[in-house]
């Protein structure tokens, strides 16, 4: 059982850390490049082999460890070395919640593909969220450098705030799926409605042609919750403090903003958390508005069931357990692809105006959202839709 | 491994607490202190099944409360002079008076018996059992706090604005 969970952690901590966080920094360059029609970073090579200039991430480890690390005179010694560890810690341990993976039966083991299945599972994410502001907030002040300490300050509103839209933005999806465990809401997002379904509850139609019924969209977050689903991401962007809402280090303002008197691996953290984190925010909305594993139109039960008959159940409960984390990977890969899109896409916003954003659109909106919600589940009796 | 993680909470909760106490010349750390002793505690929640306090603990107390106290003291730049001698003594009677009534209340507890433990109820301290107790039994006081919340919101705002004009 411990063995297991150790597994299942080094797996999760692999695939983040060790191999989509480095890639990303790669990803961002490029892509970056593409966009702006350079061609970006190509040079790294082992042997002449560059690999469209995959060795650079590695590259910058290699000049990162080996730079020197300051601390800067005046600085807070203790708390300017402890910043960094702060802030990267929240951003890896959020993922041991987010189910990449259903359960699955071997003979008499049952193995489900999440760290720590826990029923509070999204509030547990939104907990670790509100420590990361730490990290942030220690380096600024411990810098002893004003362009760190307003970037701290910065900072610290903006998570504030963003906190609490991004908490009110999730809360429809929970009333839709009657559940705050992320495992249990990617099980529910596992099947299919009638798009026209909806009809046949106002009384509008008496019952709908047979035919029908095959006109079947994914039952997802993001169809159930679509207002949802675009705010939780805006205010988890923002919560990441990645452009547009990048004031807290705003280069063009703040030099480098709260990490400005940072060098070496230490900058290098705060740089990884940032993008560990994008991968943490692709997860998160994957499994609660993207069907987490499931595949569309192919259940579970339909999988197993049919391709059992053919390969025998435990070949197929195998292979339905690869195509789920596959499943899974592709929408996180997918999510992180619109983020860096909108990074390369929007210029940074004025301080106010991420403050209004906040506050006067996505709150009111987000409200409502739960008044609406609320009330159609109402109508709909029997609950979700 | 309950106990191990008790004690460790524990320790790390009375830690904090003196940490953030004995600072009095580093705001910014004593409230980092406060952040740890937040923490641990909720950690012991956690450990006592109380699940939705332990988040909110973490969530409202170590997330936002403490969050705002290091905004207001890195906004002000507070230093050690600027809390002058003033009220001290005052403060020092009414947390020497708090403490030998603490003391006398671990005494009277450790002479006592602790009640026998009962099985937890199903569900309890999940977010689900809170909050139907919170909108049927209790949903007037929930109401009334919002309202208090809502009249101190508004307060400050209307402080603040006068301050401006």
């Amino acid at each position: 059982m411990d063995l297991e969970v150790l597994l299942k952690t080094l797996f999760i901590i692999l695939v983040v850390v060790g191999a989509f966080a480095p890639v990303i920094t790669w990803v961002e360059r490029k892509q970056s490049a593409v966009m702006q029609d350079r061609i970006g970073a190509n040079r790294a090579d082992i042997a002449g082999i560059t690999v469209l200039g995959l060795f650079h991430p590695l590259a910058d480890v290699i000049k990162l460890l080996s730079k020197e690390d300051v601390v800067p005179e005046g600085a807070h010694r203790g708390m300017h070395l402890v910043a960094p560890l702060v802030a990267a810690i929240p951003a890896i341990i959020a993922f041991a919640v987010i189910p990449y993976g259903s359960s699955y039966r071997f003979g008499e083991d049952t193995l489900s593909l999440v760290v720590a299945d826990i029923d509070w599972g999204l509030l547990y994410v939104f907990a670790i969220g509100s420590i990361a502001t730490y990290g942030t907030v220690m380096a600024g002040w411990a810098s002893n450098n004003n362009w760190s300490l307003l970037g701290a300050l910065r900072a610290s509103a903006q998570m504030i705030s963003y906190e609490v839209t991004m908490g009110l933005s999730v809360v429809g999806v929970f009333m839709v799926f009657q559940t705050l465990r992320l495992t249990d809401m990617a099980h529910a997002q596992d099947t299919t409605f009638r798009l026209l379904g909806f009809l046949e509850w106002g009384g509008l139609v008496e019952s709908l042609p047979a035919w029908l019924d095959w006109i079947r969209i994914p039952k997802w977050g993001i169809v159930l919750q679509p207002l949802g689903f675009i705010m939780f991401l805006t205010a988890s962007m923002a919560e990441n403090k990645r452009p547009p809402f990048d004031n807290p280090e705003a280069e063009s303002e703040l030099v480098a903003g709260y990490f400005t008197e940072y060098s070496g691996m230490r900058f290098g953290l705060f740089y990884m958390s940032e993008f560990i984190e994008v991968v943490v925010i692709g997860g998160l909305v994957t499994a609660i508005f993207l069907g987490g594993w499931a595949i569309p139109f192919v259940s579970q039960e339909a999988f197993i069931g049919g391709l059992g008959g053919v390969l025998g159940e435990g070949f197929a409960t195998l292979l339905c357990m690869v195509a789920h984390v596959v499943s899974f990977f592709a929408k996180v890969v997918v999510m992180i692809y619109v983020q860096m899109l909108l990074r390369w896409t929007l210029p940074r916003f004025r301080y106010d105006q991420v403050m209004d954003l906040c506050w006067k659109i996505l709150l009111p909106l987000s409200l409502a959202n739960i008044l609406v919600t609320g009330l159609v589940l109402l109508l709909v009796e029997g609950g979700a839709a | 491994m309950i106990q191990v993680l008790f004690s460790l909470f524990a320790l790390l909760a009375v830690i904090g607490a003196l940490a953030m106490v004995l600072n009095v010349r580093n705001t910014i750390a004593a409230a980092l202190s406060l952040v740890v002793t937040m923490i641990s505690l909720g950690g012991i929640f956690v450990l006592l099944e109380a699940h939705l306090v332990a988040v909110i603990q973490i969530m409202v107390y170590a997330g936002a409360i403490v969050v705002v106290f290091l905004f207001v003291v890195m906004l002000l730049n507070l230093r050690r002079d600027v809390f002058g001698p003033s009220g001290q003594r005052l403060t020092k009677a009414l947390g020497a008076v708090a403490g030998v009534w603490l003391v006398y209340r671990l005494l009277v507890l450790l002479e006592g018996r602790l009640p026998a433990t009962q099985p937890l109820p199903d569900g309890f301290g999940g977010y689900r059992d809170v909050g139907m107790a919170l909108f049927t039994d209790f949903l007037l006081p929930f109401e009334v706090t919002s309202l208090l919340l809502l009249a101190a919101i508004v307060g400050a705002i209307v402080l603040a604005k006068r301050r401006l004009d």
